[in-house]
């Protein structure tokens, strides 16, 4: 026998046997399509998670970052004195140091009156903390007393900022205190902050009159073009107390990824979805595949007694389970493309159906089905051709 | 003549211990190439685990079984398996695969040889249908054929791929008079065209005539060899 008969007849077998019964080809199909949506909505809402949590990390322009060692993410700071910060300049690649003053704030809905939490970014404007255009355009601006940007993509339970910024409303409060929006910029939600505002380091302390400039969330350093940032981060690491960690661009991305994944449990119980839909998927190909093989008990013990090998009939059952797992997932994949866009469009991050995911998903799917099909081969033993005379 | 299958003191019996059960008791027996041998006797004799000893379906350890001068007396797996694949079978229960037609059925049993090319394939089997007399049923599935006609499309079936020996088991228990008798005796006219030995185990006493030889069994003795 050569390659492709050894492949090709049991498969050709499975895909007869499977498209013979209509209903329960549906029933199948609809089986491993409801695992592999289930599947691809965990992984979209993980991944959108972590992408959201570094919606803002992702745009700051540094080269090291000073971070508190208690701070558990950005999002909940614990502060440490400027000093510490300034304490880098001794390090002859060092070129500049910036304070990040970072806050959760009721925000007052200029419309509803209805105030919401989001995020405040105090910086210094010329520092150009944020490779975001609008901010660095706006760094004059910036400077005026009470004026703030406003994160455009923030909820829509914040008011309809736009509309309301063209008609010439622009006052509202943060914390309690009046501010004037100067005007919008781009950057994103996440789970920990529905909506971002930025605004100058002098006016974040007008809206926070607790906080002082000499108390930082998050320190940014700008090395040399020359210099070697990991050669640095050593250096600084050596120099500096032992309450501050150190962290690079990545690092400092990977930390707050890793918030989410390990310290929240959310990153949990995605996971958790994840296995819990394999699970059923996996239950449902195997009942299949388990009264496709208990049905056809006789005809397979027939095709034994006329010389066809055991082979011969795992062969068919991993076909018939391959099949099974392409059939469900073409529907499965289209599904979810849709259901991303629904997903969007309510909750405001962003969930891109990437080529990677879709790989993943598969294999997640394929595998799957042949574990269905290592279970349910067992069952073929019982096919005896003896003990059906 | 040659001898196709020579069983010799073949003893066997199901169950162990104090519960052991002799079917088969020194049963000897020599058939030739071409012969046509009804085995029949009351229920319980030991018909069928004999036919299934002889297709390699079921193990025996004592005696001499040689079938196609092959030993089946504790042969291996491969053993078994490559005997079967020159044995024909025919079941009381047709046995077909609902989800393929009449012509697919019967070319399952040339797939397991993959000389022939599919379209070879597909006229062999369509010729042995029209010599079965349904050359007007090859894409019928089987829940559209009547049981007479399913049967004939498993004896197709199992000629198709011309084994040496055809055994068939109550091939007729299913079947009214008339279907069964055109069954066996298109069996019959096929076996002796080329030459097949057939060994036919039956209840049926309508179809003795079509035997060149009957042997009775009864409680695991032969009776007349």
């Amino acid at each position: 026998m050569n390659v492709i008969a050894w492949f090709y007849f049991p498969a050709r077998l499975a895909w007869r046997q499977l498209t013979f019964d209509r209903t329960k080809l549906v029933a199948a199909t609809c089986g491993v399509l409801f695992a592999c949506v289930l599947v691809f909505m965990q992984l979209g809402f993980k991944d959108s998670l972590y992408d959201s949590a570094t919606s803002a990390p992702v745009k700051l322009n540094g080269d090291l970052f000073l971070m508190h060692k208690q701070s558990e993410a950005m999002w909940r700071p614990v502060q440490f004195k400027r000093s510490e910060l300034m304490r880098t300049l001794g390090n002859p690649a060092v070129v500049e140091v910036y304070p990040l003053y970072l806050a959760l704030a009721p925000f007052k809905n200029i419309n509803t009156q209805v105030k919401r939490t989001l995020m405040v970014y105090g910086f210094d404007p010329d520092s150009l903390i944020f490779n975001v255009e609008d901010i660095k355009s706006k760094r004059i601006e910036l400077r005026l007393k009470d004026a703030v940007l406003f994160d455009e993509y923030s909820r829509p339970e914040f008011g309809p900022v736009r509309q309301l910024l063209e008609a010439g409303q622009n006052i509202t409060e943060v914390n309690d205190y009046k501010v004037n929006i100067l005007g919008l910029f781009q950057l994103g939600v996440s789970f920990a902050a529905d909506g971002n505002v930025v605004t100058s380091d002098l006016n974040f302390m007008r809206i926070f009159p607790k906080r002082n400039l000499n108390d930082i969330d998050l320190g940014i350093i700008r090395l040399h073009p020359d210099a070697s940032i990991k050669q640095v981060q050593t250096d600084l690491r050596d120099r500096l107390n032992a309450f501050v960690d150190i962290f690079t661009y990545e690092e400092l991305l990977q930390y707050e990824k890793d918030y989410w994944a390990n310290m929240a449990p959310i990153g949990f119980i995605f996971g958790f979805g994840t296995v819990m839909g394999l699970v059923v998927g996996l239950v449902i190909v195997y009942q299949i595949l388990f009264t496709e093989i208990t049905n056809h008990r006789n005809e397979f013990a027939t095709l034994k007694a006329m010389g066809y090998e055991h082979g011969y009939f795992i062969r068919m059952v991993f076909a018939f389970a391959f099949f099974l797992a392409i059939l469900g997932f073409i529907p499965g994949y289209i599904f979810s493309i849709g259901l991303y866009h629904l997903a969007e469009s309510q909750t405001f991050m962003p969930m891109p159906m990437t080529f990677g995911k879709v790989m993943t998903v598969f294999l997640f799917i394929l595998s799957m089905c042949a574990m269905a099909g290592l279970l349910a081969i067992r069952k073929l033993k019982a096919s005896n051709p003896a003990d059906m005379f | 003549m040659s001898v196709v299958v020579d069983v010799h003191n073949l003893n066997f019996s199901f169950g162990s211990g104090a519960l052991t059960q002799p079917v088969l008791k020194d049963v000897t027996i020599s058939i030739h190439k071409g012969e046509i041998v009804l085995i029949t006797g009351p229920s319980g004799s030991g018909k069928t685990t004999f036919l299934t000893i002889i297709g390699g379906l079921r193990q025996a350890f004592h005696g001499s079984v040689r079938v196609l001068n092959q030993q089946l007396i504790n042969s291996d797996e491969l053993v078994k398996v490559k005997i079967r694949q020159q044995i024909g079978y025919i079941f009381q229960q047709h046995n077909l695969l609902k989800s393929l037609t009449a012509l697919q059925n019967v070319s399952m049993t040339l797939e397991m040889h993959d000389k022939l090319s599919e379209q070879k394939r597909l006229n062999q089997a369509a010729e042995m249908l029209i010599a079965v007399g349904l050359g007007d049923r090859l894409n019928y599935k089987p829940d559209q054929l009547s049981a007479g006609q399913r049967q004939r499309v498993s004896i197709a079936r199992a000629l198709v791929g011309q084994p040496k020996i055809v055994l068939a088991d109550e091939p007729t228990a299913s079947l009214d008079k008339q279907s069964g008798y055109e069954a066996v005796s298109i069996l019959k006219r096929l076996a002796k065209e080329s030459q097949t030995t057939i060994l036919l185990v039956t209840h049926d006493y309508r179809i003795l005539d079509i035997a060149d030889r009957v042997v009775e069994l009864e409680d695991g003795v032969i009776k007349n060899a």
